[in-house]
């Protein structure tokens, strides 16, 4: 039974390596840049303008209309 | 300060360093596992990417190959799981690693896409131990798995192979 089983395994192992040769290569490119890229995509980025631009129209809103805090600090 | 502890530390310099020196190793184990150089490319890309973000958790007394190769290892296991069911088979690889010219194109496709039909897990198996013919240890320190039940995954591949082929009419 173990010698079929071992036989079996020979077998299809020699049929693969005929359809699918094992393989040993370096990869075709530099695959820094890549990772390069990927990390900086990571890194923190700063706020994008609209907030800064949304962050200046509440500071306006509450300078000219300072009642408005009391409701910001509500929804807050 | 040594490499690996720079590394675990957060020092992009050391990761840089590192890369440079396992991406040939890490890449090759990949191929080897998906045998699908594109593919290979990506995934080693996204193992380093997997090693930056999980620094903190090496320990510097460890080896670094060994645990590139267990990350890389799940990242080509993540990719033959999403693969499994697209028909399509993928491009040949280069040149020199030609299959046998006796074996008809349609019976090399054949069996690559009864091959392709396994598991993951005895797919990867079955790569490592069959076609690329790599120690037991080996592959079972990759797949955090022992070497007795790395051999009995290779069995089970060989038994569901030999159903499948079978059915095509191909007798190993």
């Amino acid at each position: 039974m173990k010698k079929r089983d071992e036989d079996n395994l020979r077998a299809v192992s020699e049929l693969l390596k005929r359809a699918m040769p094992p393989v040993n290569a370096e990869p075709r490119r530099d695959l820094w840049p890549a990772m390069e890229r990927r990390l900086n995509g990571e890194r923190p980025a700063g706020a994008p303008w609209y907030d800064w631009a949304l962050a200046g129209a509440v500071v306006a809103a509450i300078t000219i209309f300072p009642q408005l805090f009391l409701l910001l600090a509500f929804h807050l | 300060m040594e490499l690996l502890e720079r590394f675990a530390q957060g020092d992009d310099d050391a990761f840089e360093t590192l890369f440079w020196q396992f991406q040939g190793e890490v890449y090759g184990w990949i191929l080897r596992i998906v045998r699908e150089p594109a593919a290979a490319e990506e995934l080693t890309i996204d193992t380093f990417w997997r090693i930056y973000r999980a620094r903190a958790r090496f320990r510097p007394s460890g080896s670094f190959g060994a645990w590139a190769r267990r990350i890389a290892t799940n990242a080509a296991l993540d990719h033959l799981r999403q693969r499994r069911y697209t028909e399509e088979l993928p491009e040949e690889l280069a040149s020199g690693d030609c299959p046998d010219p006796a074996l008809e194109r349609e019976t090399r496709d054949q069996i690559r896409r009864a091959f392709r039909r396994l598991p993951a897990k005895l797919q990867s198996t079955a790569s490592l131990a069959l076609i690329e013919e790599r120690p037991y240890e080996e592959i079972a320190g990759a797949l955090g798995i022992s070497a007795g039940a790395a051999r009995l995954r290779v069995h089970r591949a060989v038994r569901i192979l030999r159903s499948h082929l079978a059915r095509l009419g191909l007798k190993p």
